[in-house]
């Protein structure tokens, strides 16, 4: 059983900024040895890594830099945010199943600096992207935008459902001196007369573009006992790919509102001594606000359809029902691929959060909707 | 204008074979019993595991099931053009078919030539084919009444 059999016990992370000097190697580097002297632990003690797709320093670079030892297991997610998770779920399998006995996962990128990948039409136009990116359909905005139009139109969801979600997370990342949108306040009136990235979604549904790194530590919860913070234990992880799925653009399922989310979400709670009840606060993947009531329905805390009204009188501030992105997530802390959700949970469940909730001791975080994702419930 | 042509691959390349004849396509299972169809195209249905397929001819009639209105940054020539639209269509033939697209004023009108105040979810169009760098695109017509 992997319930609870694994902790996190380090994080690390580099400041975030729209341009960082140094490289993603080094910014990896910098990430993972504050991560493992968070934990207390040697870097030569690492024998495990975790990483996802669009992740350009690789693990023989990041193990030979920072001393590593012999590097027993190794894993690259596919579909970039949507394996965030899935790197503390596979390290977590991999030490629980003895293959592994200090793992650690990262996130490294230069997105504020660097190009934008959908500007790589050699990539992005063979299969997949021969059905929609010759109409015009070419970046990320565009096609979540598409799934959010339809969805307003189903459930009668508003720009004001939405701004709901960019509003919570600016007002966290407004606690948070870490965060790229510290003391920079959002109001209604910005969010209404900002302009637009992809009609339906304006710039504040839009994610940051970020330069930065981050790192965790995972080991079993019989070593997490002797470490210098408090354990955080994973007590369930998901991977969710849906049947007839396809890549991002998920609009040739029978029911395209019902994305990744509704997958990891079943197995998720299934392993799980709680649900959706009884969580104290969220990490959800928020690359666009459309995503959080997708996926606030989809792992169930709300009924099909629910997601944007669950928005309304405060229910995602500190506070409210449930506090959602306590760091100021991807919209507004930084965006690297959601790795930042991570290193929040474990924030809140040590206690230490920026916008800290009161006891929290249930966290759930999850990566990129839209894509094959996954999920994992944190505890304390 | 240089718009992006679909780099096409194996599974692919019969869709755009037809519409370069003017028909709109659709992959479909072509075992006995089933007959399902698919989109996008792949090698096997996925209902009855059969290979066996063929490419069944569709009306050309749908309507718009989402659409959105995309702005700069984009890349340079659709840049040019923006805001423009870009459509998901229902095929009537097939609800649960859905092909991404665009709705213009004419099959050889610019991708910006409808006013989007005249887009709504469920408005029906019919499919209209224009040549960009020696591959016909399926656009979009709004139909009247």
């Amino acid at each position: 059983m992997l319930k609870d059999a694994t902790a996190i016990v380090g994080i690390g992370q580099t400041p975030f900024a729209k341009q960082l000097p140094e490289s993603e190697k080094t910014l990896a580097c910098r990430a993972i040895l504050a991560a493992l002297d968070d934990a207390g632990i040697a870097p030569s003690e690492v024998d495990a890594f975790a990483s996802y797709t669009m992740e350009e320093t690789d693990e023989v670079e990041v193990a030979k830099a920072i001393g590593a030892g012999d590097v027993t297991f190794f894993s690259k997610v596919g579909y970039g945010g949507g394996g965030s998770c899935a790197t503390v779920g596979h390290l977590a399998a991999a030490v629980a199943s003895g293959q592994a006995t200090v793992g650690v996962a990262w996130r490294s990128r230069k997105r504020g600096s660097g190009p934008r990948p959908w500007k790589n039409t050699a990539v992005q136009l063979p299969t997949p992207g021969q059905w929609t990116r010759p109409f015009g359909l070419l970046r990320p905005a565009d096609e979540i935008g598409m799934l959010a139009r339809r969805y307003m139109h189903e459930y009668g969801a508003t720009r004001d459902h939405l701004f709901n979600v960019a509003l919570a997370c600016r007002n966290r990342a407004n606690q948070n001196p870490a965060a790229m949108m510290y003391e920079r306040p959002l109001t209604r009136e910005m969010y209404m007369t900002s302009r637009w990235i992809s009609e339906p979604l304006c710039l504040f549904d839009n994610c940051l573009e970020t330069d930065g790194a981050l790192a965790c530590v995972i080991v079993s919860a019989e070593r997490a006992r002797d470490c210098r913070q408090k354990p955080v234990y994973v007590h369930s992880v998901a991977q969710g790919l849906p049947a007839q799925h396809h890549g991002m653009v998920n609009y040739w399922n029978d029911d395209p509102l019902s994305g990744p989310a509704w997958t990891a979400a079943r197995h998720l709670w299934k392993q799980a001594d709680f649900g959706p009840e009884d969580i104290d606060v969220a990490q959800i993947y928020d690359a666009f606000t459309p995503l959080i009531p997708l996926s606030l329905e989809g792992y169930g805390f709300c009924g099909r359809g629910e997601g944007a009204a669950f928005t309304e009188g405060g229910a995602l501030e500190i506070g409210g029902r449930l506090p959602l992105n306590t760091g100021g997530g991807g919209l507004s802390e930084a965006y690297v691929h959601g790795f930042n959700l991570i290193n929040e949970g474990v924030k809140q469940l040590r206690g230490v959060s920026t916008a800290q909730v009161p006891d929290a001791a249930t966290c759930l975080v999850t990566a990129g909707e839209g894509v094959p994702t996954s999920a994992i419930l944190l505890r304390s | 204008m240089a718009l992006l042509t679909p780099v096409t691959d194996e599974d692919g390349a019969p869709f755009w074979e037809y519409t370069a004849r003017g028909e709109l396509r659709i992959q479909a299972c072509a075992a006995p019993d089933c007959g399902e169809l698919r989109f996008p195209p792949r090698p096997c249905c996925p209902h009855c595991q059969s290979f066996d397929s063929e490419w069944r001819l569709m009306s050309g009639r749908g309507r718009i099931w989402s659409y959105v209105l995309p702005h700069p940054p984009l890349l340079p020539d659709y840049a040019e053009l923006a805001p423009y639209n870009a459509v998901l269509v229902e095929l009537a033939d097939a609800p649960r078919i859905r092909l991404a697209g665009n709705v213009v004023a004419a099959p050889d009108a610019p991708l910006n030539s409808v006013d989007p105040a005249r887009l709504r979810i469920g408005a029906a169009v019919k499919v209209a084919f224009t040549e960009i760098d020696g591959v016909a695109v399926p656009r979009w017509l709004l139909e009247r009444g």
